[in-house]
Parts: structure tokens; sequence; C-alpha cells
């Protein structure tokens, strides 16, 4: 299958990245490139196989769980250090609520 | 011999036996970096007066007797691993003067073991690519050339191209790199040094910035096996920062290097000796394989069926994990941003976002809130995780008969800066052989084999099973002791 141009945008809107008028055709036809090259997936059977989320091997590594503990904070300094727009103790944003 | 000619154990045994100290070797080395990094690139970020520092501070230890593991080797970092007090961009615009104020896990534990950092080296912006031709900081250049056509400059591979160039070059004893489709391994092979992605959850992701989380995996590039051994040793290890590090002892792999490979059985996959596979690549196997019966090694056809299907399942996984990580670069609380006046929040983050990522990163946050979009999330992401299993489940099989697996390492020797550039699809072919490591969790290795018709170095790749990381090594070892690799390229520090 192959994507429209206003799916595209569409795309482009979820992912918040603005796509200008003259970088949406090259846009589409790579992404509608890669998209048919994925396509030869949909011959593979795949009934009755579980998915296979995350990167583990197999049987090898159990999930942790640790106590529900605060363990760090009073960071403040840092966690602002690299706002492009610090304002005080917090990070500047243009107004969201009028 | 040049101090930059030294490999990381002979370094180590240098110092020790007081031949050199820390400052010299790494003065040498940035004396290198400033020749040759002006042209090669390898390097965003060069730390002399830190390094050096670092090197005294290292030579006193030395001194009272309380040298450790890594003590006084310089190190390249790549820019992706957060280095406290030192820019780390990840080769994109958007993290442009971002200072980490903290230290990736694995950096830590080789700071802890006494490396010294030289710098942050060049990769793929966000660990995507496999030429390093898409990082904001420029293109890096391989230091080999072909012996025929020594004016075209060619790529050291991606996305750990900088890391690769710099230990190639001699600019570094070793680096830290990290991989997620190939990103250490076929650099390492185009540059005809050796790399090892270890197994998933070897080495902590913490501090590292995310690409794919269910497949990026830290490991070092080096000169050699052993090298690699003693760089991983050091970078392992559980870390609670981590919740998918795991938690098993860290053995010692540099004493795996010399195990030898007698009775071992080495698989090899019938499905990855593709149509048109460079004869100069088969052969090269053909010669590996023979190498390792000559050492007391068995070899046996083994069948992965599902490799086919390996890349293209990359390429729906991959970019959508990133999709889902790369949300975070919002232009608010870190990075750059980008606004017009009037704009309103939603207009800022399309903008920042706009400017800050290139082209390939832009291609595939696109096609990851694609396959992740409400209506194509089972066609597409489900589909992929279902055809992970099966090919994990390949290779489960075949680690039934056999104790590693060996192959190329890349479908071709390095090719020139504007080569494969003009179709996504035709770049990510490079990691066909390297790919399904990460999709199964499995550590792989790649090893310098040989030369091409025009001089340019080949490798192969030893994969292993699960936390197996020591079987690897000791065929890794064997095929770079039967291959004697000891050719080097023009463009080297010292030379």
């Amino acid at each position: 299958m192959s994507l429209d141009s206003a799916t595209v945008r569409r795309i482009a809107s979820l992912a918040r990245i603005r796509l200008e008028d003259d970088e949406l055709s090259r846009m589409q036809a790579e992404i509608n490139g890669i998209l048919g090259w994925i396509e030869q997936l949909q011959a593979v059977d795949t009934e009755g196989v579980e998915p296979m989320a995350g990167g583990s091997p197999v049987g090898q590594v159990q999930a942790r769980l640790r106590p529900d503990a605060v363990t760090d904070g009073d960071r403040a300094e840092q966690v602002l250090a690299n706002a492009p727009d610090r304002m005080g103790a917090w990070f500047g944003v243009p107004k969201v609520v009028e | 011999m040049h101090p930059t000619d030294f490999t990381l154990a002979g370094a180590l045994a240098a110092l020790e036996e007081g031949a050199i100290s820390s400052v010299e070797l790494t003065q040498a080395h940035l004396d290198g970096i400033a020749k040759l990094n002006p042209r090669l690139n390898a390097y965003i970020t060069v730390t002399a007066e830190k390094a050096l520092a670092q090197a005294a501070e290292s030579d006193a230890r030395r001194k009272r007797g309380e040298a450790r593991a890594l003590e006084g080797i310089p190190l390249a970092i790549k820019d992706l691993f957060c280095t406290a007090g030192t820019e780390t961009t990840a080769g994109s615009r958007i993290l442009k003067g971002f200072v980490p104020p903290y230290e990736s896990t694995v950096s830590q534990k080789l700071l802890d073991d006494g490396a010294v950092f030289l710098g942050k080296a060049n990769l793929d912006e966000f660990a995507m690519g496999s030429s390093n031709t898409t990082s904001a900081a420029g293109p890096v250049e391989n230091p080999w050339s072909r012996a025929n056509d020594p004016d075209t400059r060619l790529v050291p591979g991606g996305s750990s191209g900088g890391s690769a160039a710099a230990v190639a070059a001699r600019m570094a004893l070793g680096a830290t790199a990290t991989d997620t489709g190939g990103s250490i391994r076929q650099p390492a092979a185009f540059c005809g040094i050796a790399g090892i992605k270890p197994t998933y959850g070897r080495c902590s992701r913490f501090g590292i910035v995310a690409f794919a989380s269910s497949l990026d995996q830290a490991g070092p590039v080096a000169r050699t096996v052993e090298d690699c051994a003693l760089l991983l040793t050091s970078m392992a290890g559980f870390d609670p920062k981590d919740s998918t590090s795991a938690d098993i002892a860290v053995p010692n792999f540099a004493a795996a290097c010399r195990r030898g490979v007698k009775g071992l059985r080495i698989g090899v996959p019938k499905e990855y000796r593709l149509d048109g596979l460079a004869p100069e690549i088969g052969a090269l196997w053909d010669q590996g394989l023979a190498w390792l019966r000559e050492q007391g090694a068995e070899t046996v056809e083994i069948s992965l069926p599902h490799t086919k299907y390996a890349l293209p399942t990359y390429y729906i996984v991959a970019p959508a994990e990133a999709s889902s990580n790369l949300a975070r670069y919002d232009g608010v609380r870190f990075g750059s941003r980008v606004t017009e006046p009037g704009s309103d929040l939603r207009d800022l983050y399309e903008r920042t976002r706009a400017a800050g990522f290139g082209a390939e990163v832009k291609r595939r946050i696109m096609i990851g809130t694609y396959v992740l979009s409400a209506g194509y999330y089972d066609a597409y992401y489900l589909k992929a995780q279902k055809i992970r299993a099966l090919i994990r489940r390949d290779f489960e099989e075949a680690f039934k008969q056999v104790d590693a697996i060996v192959t190329p390492a890349t479908p071709s020797a390095a090719f020139g800066m504007d080569e494969k550039q003009d179709d996504p699809v035709t770049m990510y072919l490079n990691d066909v052989f390297t790919v399904t490591a990460n999709l199964a969790g499995l550590p792989g290795l790649a090893v310098p084999a040989g030369l091409d018709g025009q001089g340019l170095p080949l490798g192969l790749q030893v994969i292993g099973k699960a936390f197996d990381e020591e079987s690897v090594f000791a065929v890794g070892h064997a095929i770079e002791r039967a291959a004697n690799f000891t050719a080097a390229p023009g463009l080297r520090a010292g030379a």
C-alpha cells in the first residue's frame, strides 16, 4: 500500500515535525519506498506466535522489582541547567492558557 | 615503536614496566588527533586538558602501586554516552550545547578502572546510519583508501564511525561504541579493527542516548580481540539504573580469548550465502572456516530460515521505538529551541524538531509514528514482533547443535562517501549480516580477517549464545591469530 500526501502530513503532525511543502513529496516517496520493502513481511506465517517484546534473550533474564522508594532528588539546578528558556525555577514555554 | 602503535594490552604492559607514562601515551594520541582529525573528523569534541590531567593523576596512582585494570589507557567515547560536564550531542543539532549533569554507567565504569578520555567520537545522528554521513558535525572519513583509487574518500561505516576511524588511525587505543543493528560490527569491519556487541543486558544502557531500547547495546571497538575483551570486562555488569541490565557475573573475557577452539562446533548458516554475495567475501568466509577446522573446530551447516525477514522486521521495530524515544526532544527541557514570533507551544515543538533533526532521523520517526498509529499497529508492529520471535527461535534451534556461528561481517568493503546515498533501503542492506543478532539479543563480534583486491579490510562475524561472549572471544581470537592481520591504514598517527 502507498501513503498519499494527506496521510504523510497527518503522520508529520502526529510526530510534531513541521514539514514544508517542498519536503513533502520527497518524504512521501522515501516512506513509500521503505513501506513497500517492508510489505514482504505479510507473507510470513505468524499464526500462534507469541510476539517478542523487549530485547532479552529468552529465559535468561527476569525483570526485577525494586522497592517503591525515592532514591534521588533535590537536583533542580542540574535539571534546569540545560533549559533553552529558563525562568527562575521553571521551564519557559509560550503561553498555553489564555 | 611509536606510542600510538601499542595495542591496549601492550600499552598496559609498557605502563606497568615503566617504559612509558600515561602522560606520554596520552600526549602522543592527542598529537595524532591534532594532525589527523581536521581531515578524518573522527572526534566531535577533544578534551585534551582533561585527558592530560587524568593521565597525570593516573601516573601518580601507578607510582603509589594503586593501578587499576585500565590505568592510564587513552580511549575515545562515542558521543552517544553522556559524560558529566562534557558536551554530548548524539551527532544531532537538537542536542547542540547539551552538557549532561551525570555520567553514563558504562563510561563511569571505565573511569573507575582508570581509563583516560581523549574526547567524544563522531557518529551518525542518534546512531541512525551505516556510513557516518548523517552527523550534524559532518561526515567521518575512513583512514583506509583503495590501492588503485587513493583519492576516493571512503566511509568508515556507521553508526560508530568516529569510534572505529579513531581506533584504526591510532587516535585512541580503544573506544566505546553502541550497536542497534550493526553499528559496532559494520564500522569495525570497514576500518579493519575488532568490535563486539555483547548480549542484550550485558552492559547498562543508563546514560546512553536511546535510539531503540530493545535493540541498543554498548560495546567496545579496539585493534585486537583481546583488547575488546579487556574493555568489555570493564564496561559490563548489572546496574540497578537499567532494569534490562542482567544480574549475571562478568567473566574475565581476556582469559577466554586463549581458550582455543578445539572441539567446538561452528555453525555456518546457509541463508547467509546470499545471491550475488561478493566472491571475495565468500572466499574469506570459507578461509575463516578452514582456519577454525585447522585449529580443531568442526564446521556444521545450519539453517536460520527467517534470515531474509530480519532487515524489514528491524525497520519496523527500530523506528517504532525511536519515534517514542525521540519524543523527548521538545525544545523545552534541554537542547535547542526554534520559534517564530507568535509561535504557540505546538508550533514550538514542530519548528524545533524540524530544524533540530536531520533527514534520516525524521524519516525514521515518521515510519515509527505510522507503524504505531491507530489501525496499523497490528499489521506492522505486532507482526514484526512475532517475526522477531521466529528469528530468535531460529537461533535457539541452531544453538542446540553448535557452540558459535561464523558469517561475513558485511556484504562489502567500505564504500565511497558519495555512494549508496540516494536510496535509504540500499543503505539499510549494509546490516544484513549483523541485524539478526540484535533482534535475537545475542552477542556478535567482528574480527578483521583479510584484505580485498583493492587493499581494503574485510571482517568476519562470530555470533554466540546469550551470555556466552567467552566462546565468541575464543573463536574470534582463533580467526585473528590465523589471519595474522597486520595491515594498517595509510592515514594513521605516527606514520
